[in-house]
């Protein structure tokens, strides 16, 4: 074991790295969170809590709020998009498949910002749908397709779908497919063997993309900020703002800490439940 | 009844890959429409794409990309595959501990990540610009980079180690003749992520760089804000292509003489 | 003869499980010796022990009376062949036979009279700019063994060498190394979970169960005088009667089958002919024994002219010196 020893030192600069880039800055914002904004935007070196209980001002709230009723519209529809593409490609031929999972892969790799803007492109009011429309004489008038809630939750679900995709294909990937074969045997009709074999077991699956979906979704500003109108605010572009323009970052800092104890908190009930599901299946 | 439920099923399928790419394609198809204002298609032009080579800050912040790229992803591959190499070597106790703290970075919002290097760099009162882009970029990268060797280096096993110390290689020498050209693809792959990783990055660039370090998803942002125009189009079409080619030309990599052929995202 | 490697008080735990509990061991200057025993006996532990990829809790390996306990693998005088080979997939048969002479840096006129000579034994000539993936498995098992005797080692470690290839192929290597271990000389330590392979091939078994070593003799004495139950029962086929505390184990081919009304002296049991296999050169006759609960098996030649009939009454005896006593 002895001459194993200076190999395992090779982790130490990527360890030191990730501490004092990650884990430092990850606590000076916890630490900031509880000081004061001086006028001028500096910040104040005294303890407070106001940061945390101007949270509960009405105004934040209704932003918490909205944040969390487009997370949770993202994952359902992610979810209703994916998991039939998801099902259909874990159905296909090896070679067929691994041509469909990279072109599922390829526009997560693609630009937010830029996937973002595509729509713009096509829903604006001189854009590609409204000028199609007129020209076809169906409306006189643009529609409003951009800037509104509906403009923002079409971009989000378009931006993170691919991540419910590849886990759900996974899941479907590593399920027993007997055990369907036994539920058609006993005559069960494929939609009730969907229902109650297929659809229980790739419940990991399903769980994990929607925890990434909602966690990419609470924390998303781009998506608004390019293809949402001044009402459509969500919690990230308050954080954005309070850095930038505000310059208060002690609340700035507060709010991404609830932020950050949100996601950590679903991460932490994932791992509940898929170790629930575990146990029962290893019982079963 | 079972065609109809198949045909279904494969409709529905191709439909979501069309709502994936058609927005794209359009996208990349006005950077080639002559009209400037409106979406009507008046002919097609290579006009914009002069008009950007020909735009000095396009291509400053072309540079500064690609500088930032391919720094910030050398230091992320070399950082990634040593930490993942040593990882390997530990218990399953402390692999566990270890993976955990690397992996964060991934299931963090990327939001914070850049709020909090921000607060770092300013208050260690370092100079936004370039330097702070690229310790950003490597923070962000380095995870995936040993996601992806740490896959290489499970699927050769143990085995191949042990051979070439009982033939009397040195462990140094082992890893020179041995685990290093097998998991070469692995590296590789894991350098064009970073690579793509660092020329796509826009959250937290927006936070860490410095007035004269735009970088070109930056720099497409400001456009951005300001309308939609065919300049825009014709950038964001470079970095699509750019970034599809690498990602294809990385998943070759990866997948290259590897047993495992699970897609990762 | 010297002893080349000895085993002084040794015992393996990972965690607080004991999975090689403590226990000495010599092994002489070119014996060929066989760790034999089902799989997760802890045989492959101890060879990857002497190998020094593991290292034992407590205890001590000697390799020529020098303690091995501080040399890494890369220092010691021993060479392993792997399970599944453990080629280096990214170099041609004459790349991965040369790799430990590279790396002990031995001058590169010795390297190249030693690779012809290795190549022409194992017969790999026409096949040395290939890689690994375009052999065969007896192809690929040929390289493994080149790549190990080309250093001249004083001890060949070979784990389960024979495990991936099919029953034709192994049968003949095993004649092939059998010979090859006797023209080199050189000191054979041999994993395999098969008996058929350990008692073709060895000077002696160490027969291993859960971790202990139940027996170690030459292959006939394992045969004839277990010591064990275990080894009477692992090795070859064996009926155990249970009596009085003790268990007499006799061998099926010992039992004889006699006519009800014949020899009466030579009858120790009665009962009926639950079944009879043909197997060729001999029938498997399977006997329920009378007023207990219990089948014995007897190996008739098929050529004795006797034919046993299934539901037939008959009587079985066995000669007093073939009976094995094994404490319970």
């Amino acid at each position: 074991m002895l001459n194993k020893k200076p190999v395992k030192l090779l982790a130490l600069p990527a360890l030191l790295w990730m501490g004092a880039l990650f884990v430092l800055p990850m606590l000076m914002i916890a630490v900031l969170s509880f000081l004061k904004r001086g006028t001028y935007g500096q910040v104040v070196y005294e303890f407070t809590l106001n940061n945390y209980i101007r949270i509960f001002d009405p105004l934040y709230g209704q932003i918490f709020w909205d944040t969390l009723v487009v997370a949770v519209l993202t994952t359902v529809f992610s979810i209703l998009c994916g998991y039939p593409l998801a099902y259909y490609i874990s159905r296909l031929e090896k070679s067929t498949q691994q041509i469909w999972l990279l072109l599922v892969m390829i526009p997560f790799w693609i630009n937010f910002l830029v996937r973002s803007y595509a729509w713009v492109i096509i829903l604006r009011s001189q854009g590609v749908i409204n000028t199609f429309l007129q020209s076809l004489g169906i409306i006189s008038e643009p529609l409003p397709l951009l800037y509104n809630s509906g403009s923002v939750l079409l971009g989000m679900v378009y931006t993170l779908m691919p991540f419910m995709v590849l886990p759900i294909y996974v899941s479907l990937e590593q399920m027993d497919r007997r055990k369907l074969e036994a539920a058609y045997d006993l005559g069960a009709t494929p939609w009730k063997a969907f229902w109650h074999v297929t659809l229980p077991m790739t419940k990991t699956g399903v769980v994990t993309g929607s925890i990434l979906v909602f966690v990419s979704s609470i924390g998303m500003f781009v998506v608004p900020d390019v293809m949402g109108g001044a009402k459509s605010a969500l919690i990230g572009n308050v954080i954005q703002n309070q850095f930038l323009s505000a310059r208060d970052w002690p609340f700035g800092s507060a709010l991404s800490i609830v932020l950050m104890l949100l996601s950590m908190l679903l991460i932490l009930l994932y791992f509940r439940a898929t170790k629930a599901s575990e146990t029962k299946e290893g019982s079963a | 009844m079972k065609t109809l439920r198949r045909n279904a099923l494969s409709g529905y399928s191709w439909l979501m890959l069309v709502f994936l790419y058609l927005p794209i394609l359009i996208l990349v198809l006005y950077s080639f429409n002559d009209s400037r204002i409106n979406a009507t298609w008046t002919g097609f032009t290579w006009k914009w794409y002069v008009s950007l080579f020909e735009n000095r800050q396009v291509m400053q912040a072309l540079m500064n990309s690609m500088t930032i790229g391919v720094i910030s992803s050398v230091i992320a591959t070399v950082l990634g595959t040593a930490a993942a190499l040593a990882v390997k070597h530990y218990s399953i106790r402390w692999s566990n501990i270890f993976n955990g703290l690397m992996y964060l970075p991934i299931v963090i919002p990327e939001i914070m990540m850049g709020l909090a290097m921000l607060v770092l760099f300013s208050q260690v009162q370092m100079e936004l610009g370039k330097v702070t882009l690229i310790l950003a970029h490597v923070t962000f990268s380095m995870p995936y980079v040993m996601v992806i060797i740490s896959g290489r280096l499970a699927d050769m096993g143990k085995e191949l180690e042990e051979a070439s110390q009982d033939l009397g290689a040195t462990p140094w020498e082992t890893l020179r003749y041995v685990t290093l050209p097998l998991i070469m693809p692995g590296i590789i792959a894991g350098f064009l992520m970073a690579f793509t990783l660092s020329l796509d990055d826009f959250i937290i660039s927006f936070f860490v760089a410095g007035p004269n370090s735009t970088t070109l998803p930056l720099y497409i942002y400001g456009l951005v804000k300001r309308g939609v125009s065919p300049e825009v189009n014709a950038l964001s079409t470079l970095l699509i292509v750019s970034t599809v080619l690498l990602v294809v030309v990385a998943e070759i990599f990866r997948r290259k003489d590897s047993k495992n052929n699970q897609s990762i995202f | 003869m010297k002893k080349i490697i000895h085993l002084d008080s040794i015992e393996k735990r990972f965690a607080d499980t004991v999975v090689v509990p403590s226990f000495s061991l010599s092994i002489e200057e070119g014996e060929f010796l066989t760790l034999l025993g089902p799989s997760g006996c802890g045989k492959t532990t101890l060879l990857r022990m002497i190998a020094g990829f593991e290292q034992p809790t407590t205890g001590e390996i000697f390799l020529d009376e020098k303690p091995l306990s501080h040399v890494p693998p890369y220092q010691r005088d021993m060479n392993m062949v792997f399970q599944q080979y453990a080629l280096f997939p990214h170099m041609t048969v004459e790349q991965n036979i040369l790799f430990g002479l590279k790396m002990k840096k031995v001058n590169a006129a010795e390297q190249q009279k030693r690779l012809e000579e290795v190549l022409q034994y194992v017969q790999l000539t026409e096949l040395r700019k290939r890689t690994p993936k375009q052999l065969s498995g007896g192809q690929q098992q040929r390289v493994a063994i080149a790549r190990a005797i080309i250093n001249n080692p004083r001890v060949l470690l070979l784990d389960e060498p024979l495990g991936a290839l099919d029953y034709q192929l192994r049968k003949s290597l095993q004649l092939e190394l059998k010979n090859l271990q006797k023209n080199l000389g050189i000191t054979f330590i041999y994993v395999t979970h098969d008996q058929e392979e350990a008692m073709a091939m060895s000077d002696r078994i160490a027969v291993m169960n859960k971790g202990r070593i139940e027996q170690i003799a030459s292959p006939a004495e394992i045969y004839n005088s277990p010591q064990t139950l275990f080894v009477a029962t692992f090795i070859g086929e064996n009926n155990i009667f249970r009596e009085n505390g003790t268990n007499a184990a006799i061998r099926p081919e010992k039992i004889k089958l006699y006519p009800i009304d014949s020899d009466k002296d030579k009858h120790k049991k009665l009962g009926t002919i639950a079944d009879a296999v043909f197997l060729g050169n001999l029938r498997k006759v399977f006997i329920r024994l009378e007023g207990q609960d219990m089948t014995v098996m007897a190996h008739q030649y098929a050529g004795d002219g006797l034919d046993w009939q299934v539901g037939e009454q008959v009587a079985i005896g066995w000669a007093q010196t073939d009976e094995v006593i094994l404490p319970c």
